[in-house]
């Protein structure tokens, strides 16, 4: 059950990632979110439908987190469900055509070295 | 450049906080079953589970204004020293055990922060078409 969790909580925090970097680079840009009151900006996010989804995702991610949480250490949930990071490193350089560096792919590799450490 | 590094120690911190309190508060309540939303319900009317559900609300939105100034590549290495963090602080504040092979993880961690520390935060055009 520990390991499903894990599973679960990957997959969608993967994917809502990838979904709420491409909504909010699509809601506005960095000046204009300097001048916009925080109640607008809240408001574009919460019409903006590929946040939505990520949203969704990472609620799902959520719950599952909570239910991991009742069952193990904070010490092993937190850096167990950190196994995405390759997969967003990848979806990162396809899907949103991030100039991945030499430099993020071993930073990438070292943080999931690291957290798999982290996690026995 | 300087706004985008303060969103980043805002986003670890409350993250950080949010879910050490999270954490507390469920182990209060002690096991519930995946599928059983009466047993989330009675999970959440613990203080410390409210406040750690606060404060990762915080941290959702913080989380998402840094991401639509930098990279998802960047913001996740950088933002993975969270799990140094909450080591650090389950051993400290919970007792929790940190053996040798997870202190070579927290190097790991740390170097592969500093590491995409040291590559420009965004890398992709800002979008033309803004949906405000």
């Amino acid at each position: 059950m520990k390991w499903i969790l894990v599973a679960v909580i990957s997959i969608c925090t993967a994917l809502g990632d990838v979904l709420n970097t491409a909504g909010m680079k699509r809601q506005v840009g960095v000046e204009e979110l300097d001048r916009r009151s925080p109640y607008y900006v809240v408001l574009g996010i919460f019409r903006n439908r590929l946040v939505l989804g990520g949203l969704g995702m990472l609620a799902i991610s959520f719950f599952a987190f909570v239910a991991l949480l009742s069952i193990s250490n904070v010490s092993f949930a937190v850096p167990a469900t950190a196994s995405s990071y390759v997969l967003e490193a990848t979806l990162a350089k396809f899907v949103l055509k991030e100039s991945v560096t030499w430099h993020r792919w071993a930073a990438a590799s070292l943080v999931c070295c690291g957290v798999a450490l982290l996690s026995r | 450049m300087g706004k985008t590094w303060g969103l980043t120690v805002t986003a670890i911190l409350t993250n950080v906080s949010g879910d050490l309190l999270l954490s507390r508060g469920m182990h209060h309540v002690g096991q519930i079953v995946f599928v059983s939303p009466l047993q989330y319900l009675r999970a959440f009317a613990n203080p410390c589970t409210i406040l750690g559900i606060c404060i990762l609300v915080c941290w959702l939105v913080t989380q998402l204004t840094l991401l639509s100034r930098a990279d998802l590549s960047f913001v996740l290495p950088i933002t993975a020293s969270t799990y140094i963090l909450i080591a650090l602080c389950g051993h400290f504040l919970f007792d929790e055990q940190i053996s040798a092979a997870q202190w070579i993880g927290v190097a790991a961690i740390s170097m592969g922060t500093v590491l995409v520390g040291c590559t420009p935060a965004r890398t992709t055009k800002p979008h033309p078409e803004h949906d405000l």
